[in-house]
């Protein structure tokens, strides 16, 4: 009962960290371990490939309808990060800096459609975008992502304007700088991380999304990675191809990894500041 | 620096106000046009595509509306309405979705105390433990779900051969279920983790201190201190995370597609929406689930205390 370091302690809180790793990679770990088995030897029933190959990830590649879902995955989840990032910072700064009236409101309507359930508004949007002609398009896509990526934006925006010493700018201004270098060589580079943060968050939803891109697109115009993945199932009659599925599940996995491992810091912030779903 | 802290937080103010003739400064005029007008993109874009289809669904739920026979299109009132509650397959697809957001949830929240636990208190590898532990939120769901899907099938994946498991999960109903549930926890645990992580952080040590020299166990401790201090963000984390199961698809759709009687209500408005083509029907569903999401969320913030504008 005591919470000095005593050694019993100690191992105690390595197995939690050990118990931590596991749980958290080996999902991981086990689809890169079968994107690498060769086709013989995907039925083996080992966790580890016993004969290795990058065959799989050929294969992915093979038929280009997995690269054009990746390269609408890449510039649909950018371009929603970057509407969204600028519709969110002007509104954050807004909500935050000026008196106005229906501030309550926008906030409290935000918080209502991080609840909107997805499944409830796909139907009206696939009726509408098809007789608009935004259905199958990278833009048919970037609004839906926009609107729900936006609360959360807002909420981590503000969270993070509100911390941001504001009089800097004043103090900037009287010793002679403009406003808008004031804003730019002042207020910028403090409000950098929490603009970061949001971005992240916004990449990752819109990245993640399955049920919009599943409705919303049928074709390589538009398709996203998730679901051509999804795809891949369907691809051969008799043989599910595993090893590309597993192959294309670690491709898109991979963008995230990276990001994770950069900014773990940013994204515990954001998570935490925001409060919001994720 | 003070008496600069002290005035008045509306910004620009080096500008000298005009005079005010009646009511509002020109200043605080221009300032809420400017609020408004910063506003406008974001709340433009929410009204558009989240707010309008709401109503679009609720208007399409009214009517029969079907793509395969347009010329049938007319106004029925609530029957879409008596048709799904009425439906066996409705009533079965509400029971498995709250089988599958009971549980999840739970076990979501044992061990994402674990977690924020073992993240709070590590002593070692802190980094490593808050990377590795942001894989399974970052990682697309039907990635995950492949992942555990795979890893259980007897034709690719490694784990019946090792528990010995004569039938394959995925051919019985808790098999799938239990399939479903795992992929899902394992995904979404670490946003109740980190949500907690913030929780503990805000509460103070000398309490627990205070607790150990008047002789309370580290379970007392955790029972009469931790968990009456982070109630607030538990309860929003339980929150976020009961209405984002409850919608639960992805998983379901890439494990089953709904087979072995596992459908979840998503699925099933999806099926009618997208498969069937029947607008009317599957709108009709759509405006019942969120109707669902909205008393999950009124018996949370009411009942339970749980507040999401934390600030």
């Amino acid at each position: 009962m005591d919470q000095e370091n005593t050694p019993t302690r100690k191992t105690l809180w390595i197995f939690a960290v050990i118990g931590v790793l596991i749980y958290a990679l080996i999902p991981v770990i086990w689809i890169a371990s079968l994107s690498l088995k060769t086709p013989e030897s995907i039925g083996d029933g080992s966790f580890l490939p016993t004969h290795w190959t990058l065959h799989n990830y050929t294969t992915a590649f093979k038929t280009g309808f997995f690269t054009a879902a990746l390269r609408n995955s890449i510039g649909i989840a950018l371009i929603t990060t970057v509407i969204a990032l600028a519709f969110a910072s002007m509104a954050a700064y807004a909500i935050t800096r000026l008196d106005f009236p229906g501030k309550t409101a926008i906030l409290a309507g935000a918080l209502a459609v991080t609840m909107f359930p997805a499944i409830s508004i796909v139907g009206g949007l696939y009726n509408v975008w098809r007789n608009i002609g935004l259905f199958d398009t990278w833009l048919g896509l970037i609004l839906p992502y926009l609107s729900f990526s936006l609360p959360l934006s807002i909420y981590i925006l503000s969270a993070f304007f509100r911390e941001i010493p504001w009089d800097l700018e004043k103090a900037a201004q009287m010793d002679g700088a403009t406003p808008l270098q004031a804003f730019w060589r002042v207020i910028l580079p403090l409000a950098i991380p929490g603009v970061f943060t949001a971005g992240i968050l916004t990449f990752i939803a819109a990245w993640n999304d399955f049920l919009f891109a599943n409705v919303l697109t049928a074709t390589n115009s538009a398709r996203t990675a998730p679901v051509a993945l999804s795809y891949f199932t369907g691809a051969s009659q008799f043989q599910q191809p595993a090893g590309a599925i597993a192959a294309g599940a670690v491709i898109v996995t991979v963008p995230i990894l990276i990001m994770v491992l950069i900014f773990q810091r940013r994204i515990v912030s954001g998570l935490t500041a925001g409060a919001v779903k994720g | 620096m003070a008496n600069v802290a002290t005035t008045t937080t509306a910004p620009r103010q080096i500008q000298a106000a005009p005079p005010a003739a009646h009511g509002l400064t020109g200043r605080a005029k221009a300032e809420r046009k400017l609020g408004l007008l910063l506003c406008a993109p974001a709340v433009i874009v929410m009204l558009f595509v989240a707010g309008f289809p709401i109503l679009y669904a609720f208007w399409l739920s009214l009517h029969r509306a079907d793509l395969r026979f347009p010329q049938l299109d007319a106004w029925v009132g609530l029957d879409n309405y008596k048709s799904v509650l009425t439906s066996h397959t409705w009533w079965q697809d509400v029971g498995n979705t709250l089988i599958i957001t009971v549980v999840s949830v739970s076990i979501e929240l044992v061990l994402g105390m674990l977690i924020a636990q073992a993240m709070y208190r590590a002593i070692y590898a802190r980094t490593w433990i808050r990377v590795a532990v942001l894989v399974p939120y970052g990682a697309v769901t039907v990635v995950a779900a492949f992942a555990w899907r795979l890893a259980f099938d007897p034709a690719t994946g490694f784990v019946t051969h090792w528990l010995n498991l004569t039938t394959p999960p995925l051919t019985t109903r808790s098999g799938s279920f239990i399939l479903i549930i795992m992929a899902e926890v394992w995904k979404t645990t670490p946003f109740i983790a980190l949500l907690l992580l913030g929780g503990l952080a805000l509460v103070p040590e000398d309490l627990y201190k205070a607790a150990k020299v008047d002789g309370a166990t580290s379970l007392q401790r955790f029972f009469r201190i931790t968990l009456p201090l982070i109630k607030p963000a538990l309860m929003v984390a339980v929150l976020f995370r009961t209405l984002d199961a409850f919608r639960i698809y992805d998983v379901v759709y890439i494990m089953t597609n709904g087979a072995n009687n596992t459908e979840s209500v998503s699925l099933l408005g999806y099926r009618v929406l997208i498969n069937r083509l029947n607008l009317g029907l599957g709108s009709a569903i759509s405006v019942l689930i969120f109707f669902c999401v909205i008393l999950i969320a009124l018996i949370f913030t009411r009942f339970l205390g749980a507040s999401p504008q934390r600030r």
